[in-house]
């Protein structure tokens, strides 16, 4: 029994930065998990990725106006993300070229104009260790961020749910019956973007994408009904920062790649043994029902 | 090898003629030097008669430079290029070839007793040599026959100005051993966020404790964060140090955890910008040593 407690729950009595990383990722995995289902059943699973980097130059500007400042970094990060969403989503909707073709220009540009902003900055500072931090360092003023972004996500998907996924599975009927597709298509763009800035804060972009799309992914091994997907993904991404932190603490790994592995692990199960179009259903059960 | 390089300095000296005119006409040997530290220490002995071209600027991280063109037409314009050396510029190597310079590299850091420190588990060499007073001298004594090697006119001159400076960094050892002195052996403990004070600690008897490894790169784990934190606590550490280019906040959260301070800002790998606190290599000393002893006294 206490084995068990000190392999599961003491890290997180001991220290106060494992429960601040643990709230962290909850509040994560509140904002993230309907979020990346989202980008999921609207096929926009990249998208994650390359808005993490177009937060980038914005983040960068925020940081060259007023030096480490969370706040500045953050509106300067979201702009950014916001200018490249709403850049791409007009370039799809008025020009012949596909959503994830101007995503990708987009996002091109946007990180070689944070690069050469951060390079010429002169002075040689590690911009990328600074702006994205780890969850072992989550102050008071990141977790407020994290858990705001959450609440308000949560809040904003309650309200624009049906519309929303409507328009993911039958646009024209949406259209037919007099809903803005377009915005709210928007909208769930700018909780994207929010959503990612409130990862950089805790994971690092490469990991806030992780934490969001992977758990999503997982979610559709076990789900069909969208709200399901929704809480089976947060749920998933939740458990993943636990045991993550876990791991990291008793392995002495780095937080943030362990987590988001975990997640990966939880992923590569569902694949094999989930109950909604598995391997293990593919490929087992299929002669159970031909038969 | 001796007679063809010479041989090979006859027949393209005519070559040359245009860009040595130019550079006797401005007077002053062209020396390259990788970091801002160095840079100061070139300039302190080479005097009027160098200009000093400083590749990684104040505040800027030796480990991981990324060198523009400008850094590489200074390279190739240069009499001297002076390295640290010990592993500190991993990027200069390539930096020299690509910018087809052919004269002499001068190791600043040849002939300091090297220590190795622990990254990941493996036993590396520290590259951090000058924050020993002691090596300090022993880079003025390298730069200085590296100068005089490279402008034997100007010989004189440059062991004048080293010996001065030499005598100078001597004082500044003395002063710190003399501020440390009254630092009771068991407060003899300093937490920073970046162990570059390997070297100072051995010469002047202090202990630093780091929650990341060498390279500014390195990501912490929960683990290492929890020992440290234990570490701090068991130890009756008061003050931690922020370095002037690591993540801040994680100093800050390990210092909150543990109960301890965030002390002022410690100079190790580069220099303030001119004018700030540590602008040169003695005056880092100065900014760094009251500070440390306060912390370990407690203040």
């Amino acid at each position: 029994m206490s084995l068990l407690y000190d392999l599961l729950a003491a890290p997180f009595v001991d220290f106060a930065f494992m429960r601040r990383a643990l709230v962290a990722c909850a509040a994560l995995a509140v904002g993230c998990g309907p979020v990346g289902v989202l980008l999921l059943l609207r096929r926009m699973s990249l998208v994650g990725d390359s808005m993490s980097h177009a937060v980038l130059p914005g983040a960068a500007i925020g940081f060259v106006i007023s030096g480490l400042s969370l706040v500045s970094m953050s509106i300067g990060g979201f702009v950014a993300g916001l200018l490249v969403a709403l850049a791409s989503g007009v370039v799809t909707r008025v020009t012949q070229l596909r959503e994830d073709a101007s995503f990708a220009a987009f996002y091109l540009i946007s990180i070689a104009l944070g690069v050469l902003i951060v390079s010429t900055r002169g002075s040689n500072v590690d911009l990328m260790h600074v702006l994205f931090g780890t969850i072992l360092a989550v102050d008071n003023h990141s977790l407020l961020l994290v858990s705001a972004i959450a609440t308000i996500s949560i809040a904003v998907l309650a309200v624009i749910y049906r519309p929303l996924i409507v328009e993911c599975f039958d646009p024209a009927f949406l259209r037919s019956v007099g809903g803005h597709g377009a915005s709210y298509h928007i909208l769930f763009l700018v909780l994207v973007v929010l959503n990612l800035v409130a990862g950089f804060q805790a994971l690092g972009t490469l990991m806030a994408v992780g934490l969001m799309m992977l758990p999503a992914a997982a979610a559709r091994f076990w789900s069909a009904e969208v709200w399901a997907l929704a809480a089976v993904s947060a749920a998933i991404a939740l458990v993943s920062g636990y045991v993550g932190l876990l791991v990291s603490f008793h392995f002495d790994l780095p937080s943030g790649p362990a987590i988001v592995l975990t997640a990966g692990v939880i992923y590569l199960v569902s694949l094999a043994v989930g109950r909604k179009g598995s391997l293990r259903q593919n490929l087992i059960a299929r002669p159970h029902y031909e038969s | 090898m001796h007679r063809r390089s010479f041989l090979h300095g006859v027949l393209i000296a005519p070559l040359l003629l245009v860009p040595v005119a130019a550079s006797a006409a401005d007077g002053k040997l062209k020396v390259v030097a990788s970091f801002s530290i160095l840079g100061d220490i070139v300039q302190n002995v080479g005097g009027d008669r160098v200009a000093v071209t400083t590749l990684v600027g104040p505040d800027g991280d030796a480990h991981v430079f990324e060198p523009t063109p400008a850094d590489a037409k200074a390279v190739a314009a240069a009499d001297v290029v002076f390295v640290n050396g010990l592993g500190l510029e991993g990027w200069m190597e390539r930096l020299i070839q690509s910018s087809g310079y052919r004269g002499p590299v001068a190791v600043a850091g040849n002939g300091v007793t090297s220590r190795t420190m622990d990254e990941a588990g493996s036993g590396i060499t520290d590259p951090h040599a000058w924050q020993d007073l002691r090596n300090g001298r022993i880079y003025v004594a390298n730069i200085a026959a590296a100068l005089a090697a490279a402008d034997p006119q100007g010989a004189g001159a440059y062991r004048t100005a080293a010996s001065a400076y030499s005598a100078e960094i001597a004082a500044k050892d003395e002063w710190v051993r003399a501020e440390l002195k009254d630092v009771p052996s068991g407060q003899r403990r300093i937490i920073t966020s970046h162990d570059a004070f390997g070297y100072f600690g051995a010469a002047y008897g202090i202990t630093f404790l780091a929650p990341v490894g060498v390279s500014t790169e390195a990501e912490p784990s929960a683990a290492g964060m929890a020992r440290l934190i234990r570490q701090m606590k068991s130890e009756g550490v008061k003050v931690v140090f922020f370095e002037n280019m690591t993540s801040p906040k994680l100093v800050a959260t390990l210092a909150s955890e543990a109960g301890a301070r965030v002390g002022g800002t410690l100079y190790s790998d580069a220099l303030s910008p001119p004018g700030g606190p540590a602008d040169s290599y003695l005056r880092m000393f100065d900014n760094n040593v009251p500070q440390l002893k306060a912390a370990m006294l407690g203040m």
